[in-house]
C-alpha cells in the first residue's frame, strides 16, 4: 500500500470545490481587511539589506577585520542620522575566504538567500573579477572598494562600481611624477604576479617613462611565495629606486629579505604600504625602512595638521595616533584603505536618496544615481578628501599621500592633486544595458 | 652580479629550505615508518609550533634570544604533548587503520588550524631573531641568522640519528617498526611506542617551525607548504628512512633554491612533482628505503 497516495485520497474525499472556494475568499477578505497589512511599512521602516563580501578568512583577513570595523562605525553613525529615506541600514555579513570561487558563491547567496538589496566591501581585486560576472547576472548593484583598475577599465559590468576609493592606474600616475623628481629615474618594479601587481607593471611604466624616466627591470613574485632573496639579484645594480608592492601575508619576510640583502648601500625605496598594511612598522626587522617613502590612500599616523573630520571619522574607528585599535596598541590597521568602505556607505546612502531608492525593483536607479555623481567635497563623508566620480567608467579620483618613515612612523610629505591621476577612460559604462 | 656570487646564494637560500624540510619531513617520516599513518596534520602541528614561538617569545621582554631560547625548548614539547593526546584519543580509537587515520588526521588539520584563526587571529606575525647579525660579502648581504639554522637542523638530525641507531629507544622505535606483532611479544609497549614516536613526529615539526619563524612570520596557513614539500621528500627518500629523508630533503630544497633562482620557481616546483612521479613510477619504495619495509 502506498502511504502517500492513501493520505491524497482522504484528502481529496474531506475537502470539496465549495470548502475551497470558501477558504480563498476568507483569506483574500482577510487580506483586504484595513487592519491586516503585513508589510504595512514595507515603505517606510523596513532595514535596507547590504550584503558585505568580507574577507574574514584567508590572505585578506587582516583587511577584513578593518573593513567590517569601518562599515560598523559608518553604518552606525548612518543609522544614527536617521538611516537612508528613514530606513536603517542592515549589513549581512558573508565570508568569502578571499578566494575568487566562493566570492562568486557568496554573491548569489547574498541575492538568492539574504535578498540584500546590494553587495558592497571586496578589496582583492581576484574577488573582485571573480564575483563581478555574479553580480551582473543577477542584476545586483556590487559596490567594491579594491582600487584595482578592473572596475574603471570598462570590462567589467553595469552593475560594478567603485565610488570610495582610488583606482591602482590613477594611484601610480599620481606618484610617478614625484618619483622621477625626487628618488630616481631608473626603477625596478618588483611585484606580485596577480591581477593587482600587473595593474602596478602596466601603469607604472608608461607613467614613469612620462617623466623622463625608464622600468629597468620588472620582478614578478608568485602570490603563494613565501621566500624572497632568490629574486633579489634580478634587481640590476644601477637601480636608483625599488618600487615595492606586496600583498599577503609574507609581506614582512619580503620587506626584512629586502633589508639584509641591500644593507644600508641599496637603492632607494618607494613602496605601496599594501606591503606593510596591519604590520606594526616598529617590527624587528624593519629598521632599514627609515627614511623610505610609501604610497599611502589615507595617512595611517594621525599628522599635526589632521582636519576634524578626519579625526572624528579617526574617533569613530577606535583608531589610536598611530592608527592601531584604540583597545590593542598591537592591532594595526589598514588605514590606507578601509576608508574606502565609509566613504563608499556614504554614496549609497546619496544615490539611494537621489532616486528615492524602495527596493530591488530599483537597483538600476540606484546604479545611474550614483552614475550622475561628479565632485565631493571633503568632510565627514569623505573623510580621505575631495573626490570627482567618472560615471563613464564607475571610478572615482582622488588624492594620494607620500609618506616618509621618520622615526618609526609614517609622515605625509607630499600631497597628490586629483588632475595628477585623471587619465583617458576605456570604457563608457553609461552606455552599456543593464 | 656574476654567475658566481649568483650561485652561492641560490645554494644558501637552497640549503635553509632544505634544513628546515629534512627537520618537517623526518617527523613525517617517523611517523609512517614506524605507526604506518599518513599523517595529514603534519603542517598543522608545524604551524603551531611557529604559533607557540610567537606567544613563548612575547612573553620575555628584554633579549630577543631569552625568549627565543624559551621558544625553542617549550614549543616543541607543547606540540608534542598535543600529538600525544591527539594519538591517544583519536588514533588508537581508530585501531590505526590506514583509512580512518587519513580521514581523522584531515579532520585534525581543520581543528588546528581554525582554532588557530581563532585564537590567534589570521596576521602573520614576527618572532625576532635571537642575534641580527648580517654578513656582507662584496656582492651582496646575507642573514647571519639563516646559516645559524642549517648548523643547528644539522646539530638536529646527528641527534636524532644517535637517537634511533645508538639508543634503547630507536632501538625499540626500530624493532616495532620492522614487525610489529614480534615486538608486542618481545614486550614492548606497542602503543606507548606509537604515542611517543607520533608526539616525536610533531615535535620535530615543531622545532623546524621554531627554527624558520624568525625568516618568515607565524601564519595561521603556513603549514600547508611544508606538509605538501615533506610529503615529496618522504615519497622520493622512501618512507622511514632517515638517510633517505635528508638527501630527498637537500634534493629538493637546493634544487628549489637554484632552479627558482636562475629560471622561475614554478619550474622547481613542476621538477619536484615530476621527480615524484618518476619515483613512484620506477621505485616505488624510494630512493633509499629499506628493503626489509619496503617489502611488506
Amino acid at each position: 500500500m502506498n502511504p502517500i497516495g492513501n493520505q491524497s485520497q482522504v484528502v481529496g474525499n474531506g475537502i470539496t470545490r465549495r470548502d475551497v472556494l470558501k477558504g480563498i475568499g476568507a483569506g483574500a477578505a482577510l487580506l483586504a481587511a484595513p487592519g491586516f497589512v503585513r508589510y504595512s511599512q514595507a515603505q517606510t521602516s523596513e532595514p535596507i539589506r547590504i550584503g558585505f563580501q568580507c574577507h574574514r578568512t584567508g590572505i585578506g583577513a587582516p583587511y577584513g577585520r578593518w573593513y567590517d570595523r569601518t562599515t560598523a562605525a559608518a553604518v552606525k553613525l548612518i543609522n544614527e542620522a536617521g538611516g537612508i529615506n528613514g530606513r536603517p541600514i542592515e549589513i549581512v555579513i558573508e565570508d568569502d575566504g578571499t578566494d575568487a570561487a566562493r566570492g562568486s558563491e557568496v554573491v548569489e547567496k547574498f541575492v538568492r538567500q539574504h535578498k540584500v538589496d546590494l553587495v558592497y566591501g571586496t578589496l582583492f581585486s581576484h574577488v573582485v573579477v571573480g564575483s563581478a560576472p555574479t553580480a551582473g547576472e543577477l542584476k545586483v548593484p556590487y559596490y567594491v572598494v579594491s582600487e584595482g583598475y578592473h572596475v574603471a577599465s570598462g570590462k567589467m559590468n553595469r552593475y560594478c562600481v567603485q565610488p570610495g576609493i582610488t583606482d591602482v592606474k590613477a594611484q601610480v600616475r599620481s606618484v610617478a611624477p614625484w618619483i622621477a623628481n625626487n628618488l630616481g629615474k631608473k626603477v625596478t618594479l618588483v611585484y606580485p604576479d596577480y591581477a593587482f601587481g600587473h595593474d602596478h607593471r602596466d601603469y607604472f611604466a608608461p607613467a614613469i617613462e612620462a617623466q623622463g624616466g625608464q622600468v629597468v627591470a620588472m620582478v614578478p613574485i608568485p602570490p603563494t611565495e613565501t621566500s624572497f632573496t632568490r629574486y633579489l639579484p634580478q634587481i640590476p645594480r644601477d637601480t636608483d629606486v625599488i618600487y615595492h608592492v606586496m600583498v599577503g601575508p609574507a609581506v614582512l619576510t619580503f620587506v626584512k629579505e629586502l633589508g639584509e640583502f641591500f644593507g644600508n648601500s641599496g637603492p632607494k625605496l618607494f613602496g605601496f604600504i599594501d606591503s606593510l598594511e596591519a604590520v606594526d612598522l616598529k617590527s624587528p626587522g624593519l629598521e632599514f625602512l627609515e627614511g623610505s617613502h610609501f604610497w599611502e590612500g589615507m595617512p595611517r599616523y594621525a599628522q599635526a595638521d589632521m582636519p576634524d573630520y578626519e579625526k572624528f571619522y579617526r574617533e569613530a574607528i577606535g583608531l589610536d595616533d598611530n592608527g592601531a585599535s584604540v583597545n590593542d596598541a598591537r592591532d594595526i590597521s589598514t588605514a590606507a584603505h578601509m576608508f574606502g568602505c565609509w566613504e563608499t556607505l556614504h554614496i549609497i546612502k546619496r544615490s539611494m536618496e537621489a532616486c528615492n531608492y524602495q527596493g530591488p525593483q530599483d537597483r538600476q536607479a540606484l546604479i545611474e544615481a550614483t552614475e550622475a555623481m561628479t565632485e565631493m567635497e571633503a568632510g565627514q563623508e569623505h573623510p580621505q578628501g575631495k573626490k570627482v566620480f567618472d560615471g563613464r567608467i564607475h571610478q572615482v579620483f582622488g588624492e594620494q599621500n607620500i609618506s616618509q618613515v621618520k622615526e618609526g612612523r609614517l609622515e605625509v610629505v607630499h600631497r597628490t592633486s586629483i588632475e595628477d591621476g585623471r587619465y583617458e577612460p576605456e570604457g563608457d559604462y553609461t552606455k552599456m544595458s543593464f | 652580479m656574476g654567475f658566481g656570487p649568483y650561485f652561492l646564494l641560490a645554494t644558501l637560500e637552497g640549503l635553509v629550505t632544505a634544513a628546515v624540510l629534512a627537520l618537517t619531513a623526518l617527523g613525517l617520516s617517523l611517523v609512517f615508518g614506524v605507526m604506518r599513518v599518513v599523517n595529514v596534520a603534519h603542517g598543522e602541528f608545524y604551524m603551531l609550533g611557529a604559533v607557540l614561538a610567537w606567544w613563548f617569545a612575547s612573553l620575555v621582554s628584554g633579549n630577543p634570544a631569552l625568549g627565543f631560547l624559551l621558544a625553542v625548548v617549550l614549543s616543541p614539547l607543547v606540540v608534542a604533548a598535543v600529538a600525544f593526546i591527539a594519538d591517544r584519543l583519536v588514533l588508537k580509537r581508530l585501531n590505526y587503520e590506514a583509512e580512518g587515520t587519513i580521514v581523522a588526521t584531515i579532520g585534525l588539520l581543520y581543528i588546528i588550524q581554525q582554532l588557530a584563526l581563532t585564537f590567534y587571529g589570521a596576521e602573520a606575525r614576527p618572532v625576532q631573531a635571537p642575534f641580527d647579525w648580517r654578513i656582507q660579502l662584496p656582492w651582496f648581504g646575507y642573514s647571519a641568522y639563516k646559516l645559524f639554522v642549517i648548523f643547528a637542523s644539522i646539530a638536529i638530525l646527528i641527534g636524532t640519528w644517535f637517537l634511533l641507531r645508538r639508543t634503547n629507544i630507536g632501538l625499540i622505535m626500530r624493532a616495532t617498526q620492522i614487525d610489529r606483532d614480534m615486538a608486542q611479544a618481545f614486550a614492548i609497549p606497542v602503543g606507548k611506542v606509537y604515542a611517543g614516536v607520533f608526539a616525536l613526529g610533531a615535535g620535530m615539526a615543531a622545532l623546524a617551525a621554531v627554527l624558520i619563524v624568525p625568516i618568515k612570520q607565524a601564519h595561521y596557513l603556513m603549514g600547508q607548504d611544508p606538509l605538501l614539500l615533506s610529503f615529496i621528500v618522504v615519497i622520493i627518500g622512501g618512507l622511514g628512512s632517515l638517510r633517505g629523508t635528508v638527501v630527498a630533503a637537500l634534493l629538493i630544497g637546493l634544487s628549489d633554491g637554484i632552479i627558482s633562482m636562475f629560471f622561475s620557481p614554478t619550474l622547481a616546483k613542476m621538477l619536484a612533482t615530476l621527480l615524484v612521479a618518476l619515483v613512484l613510477v620506477f621505485r616505488p619504495q624510494g630512493l633509499f628505503s629499506p628493503g626489509g619495509v619496503a617489502a611488506r
